[in-house]
């Protein structure tokens, strides 16, 4: 072991509540995950297998049934403040503009909450630089109504990074997307993530997606939810968007693609 | 623009309309002005009895206004509680609603024995009959919230009070415009029936004896001032909607 892991799951459980516990109804079963400080991973699956619970448990939104989860070096007990979150809604405040939806965090979360009066031009001018590296320079006093889905999306990352989380947490942020405005923001992703080095953990079902963006994807299954392959993405790195065409991309796609088909034949008679 | 400038004035159109058609009608089968008066009939009415009606007019106009303004606090301030939290939602809810389903026009009666003759009465039915729908729309506007919502604010720490003040207050002020309207109208309903009663001034009392003295003229008149109060009020308050919750009538406005 040369450097602790920034997110560690050993064994983790979780049921809804007391009568599923009781009957044994686990959403997520045994999770074990390791993931490397600065590491991007994916994780893939079929819809309803878990994925979203898995993301309640690493910001502790929720506590495990059985096991423990370590994030940072700390147990996780409750919210992490040390992380940001999107969603595939855009779910931006109507009546704010969008750099006052990116600064929302910062009204928030410690210690910017408290210094957010006196330092307020600074946090402006940063939500600003944030807003301009995803292309959105010169929409800061636009209201969120007045944006396409795409630029939506991206405000909505910029709220999840403006108080420099060392995690991100995306469930599938770019699910509603068309095509090109999807890859358009696979790569300020990709730059966002290569300048800053944060942790990401990607929830998606666009398998494309996970191999493009990750350094190694897990391919979740569904009830019980368990990680059943993990997969690591050896592709070079910084990459381009060419490289969706090159054989070695088709192949991982495949491979991960066919760990999914054999699941949905397998576990299609235990959903009853 | 034609059809835009027609559908501003279509109320006034129809108003109009709607009073010829009337006035024809009584001249025509020369109904007897105690049965139900022209509205010419009713003007005349209106100005002879002008300084009369102005003052009954301004004693309901306060008094409404009084147990609007009570109604608003209160229904608010339950709202905020029932929206806020689930226990409070799930017990207070069913009882508010039976609630309201009584004829506010029935507590009259008891509040003349708790109040006496006056305003007491006028401005608590005002109040009773008014603060439901607020009180509704602020609950919903919070109890609606979106839970990705929450979550993106709770990874952050975000204290139950933070997530009501900067997400769920905001998004329930469209609602509790939107209430406003509501309420208002209804308030004059319970202030003039409160009136009707329990009280020696104010349009309510003014209309029972027009009626017993057989002057349905004036009768009409005061109907009509409470009408117009009314309908005032809602545009002020749907003004104010517009002007402070722009961001939920974006639909309404071509970009």
């Amino acid at each position: 072991m040369s450097e602790p892991n920034f997110v560690d799951f050993q064994n983790v459980w979780l049921a809804y509540n007391e009568e599923l516990l009781a009957q044994n109804h686990f959403a997520v079963e045994d999770i074990n995950l390791q993931v490397k400080q600065g590491e991007f991973i994916a994780i893939v699956g079929p819809s309803g297998c878990g994925k979203s619970t898995f993301m309640k448990l690493t910001t502790g939104l929720k506590r495990p049934s059985r096991g423990t989860i370590h994030v940072d070096g700390q147990a996780v007990n409750g919210p992490l403040k040390i992380s940001g979150m999107a969603f595939q809604a855009p779910s931006l405040l109507p009546w704010r503009t969008t750099l006052d939806n990116v600064l929302l965090p910062l009204e928030i979360v410690e210690p910017f909450r408290s210094q957010f009066k006196s330092r307020r031009a600074e946090f402006e001018a940063r939500a600003i630089e944030l807003l301009r590296s995803v292309g959105l320079g010169g929409y800061e006093r636009k209201f969120p109504w007045q944006l396409s889905g795409g630029m939506q999306q991206r405000a909505s990352i910029c709220r999840a990074l403006i108080h420099e989380p060392k995690m991100l947490l995306l469930d599938e942020p770019f699910g509603a997307l068309d095509a090109f405005t999807r890859e358009e923001l696979w790569c300020a992703l990709r730059d966002l993530w290569q300048e800053k080095r944060f942790n990401v953990i990607l929830v998606t079902h666009d398998l494309r997606e996970s191999v493009f963006l990750a350094d190694t994807v897990y391919v979740m299954s569904k009830s019980p939810g368990r990680f059943v392959v993990r997969r690591e993405i050896d592709l070079p790195r910084p990459r381009d968007l060419e490289v969706t065409y090159t054989p070695e991309f088709t192949d991982i796609v495949h491979e991960l693609r066919g760990h999914i088909g054999a699941m949905r034949k397998t576990g299609a008679p235990l959903e009853q | 623009m034609k059809s835009q400038q027609l559908e501003r004035w279509s109320p006034w159109l129809l108003l109009v309309a709607t009073l010829l058609i009337w006035q024809a009608l009584c001249w025509a089968f020369s109904v007897s002005e105690f049965v139900f008066p022209s509205p010419l009939r009713i003007w005349e009415q209106m100005v002879e009895f002008r300084d009369v009606i102005a003052a009954h007019a301004w004693r309901t106009y306060w008094v409404t206004m009084a147990g609007f303004g009570i109604a608003i606090v209160v229904g608010v301030l339950l709202g905020f509680v029932i929206g806020s939290s689930r226990l409070a939602y799930a017990a207070v809810y069913p009882l508010m609603t039976a609630f309201n389903a009584l004829p506010k026009a029935a507590f009259v009666p008891i509040l003349v024995v708790w109040f006496g003759i006056g305003i007491g009465p006028a401005i608590l039915t005002a109040f009773l009959i008014s603060f439901f729908p607020i009180m509704v729309n602020i609950a919903t506007g919070l109890a609606t919230l979106e839970p990705e919502l929450e979550d993106v604010l709770r990874v952050l720490g975000a204290r139950r009070w933070d997530v009501l003040v900067k997400v769920g207050l905001p998004r329930s002020m469209p609602y509790f415009y939107g209430s406003l309207k509501v309420a208002i109208t209804l308030a004059f309903v319970g202030t003039t029936v409160s009136e009707m009663t329990a009280a020696n001034e104010g349009i309510g009392y003014l209309l029972i004896s027009a009626g017993s003295a057989m002057q349905m003229g004036l009768a009409f008149a005061g109907l009509v001032v409470v009408g117009a109060m009314a309908m005032v009020m809602y545009e002020l308050f749907s003004y104010v909607e517009k002007h402070t919750t722009a961001w939920a009538h974006r639909g309404s406005q071509s970009h």
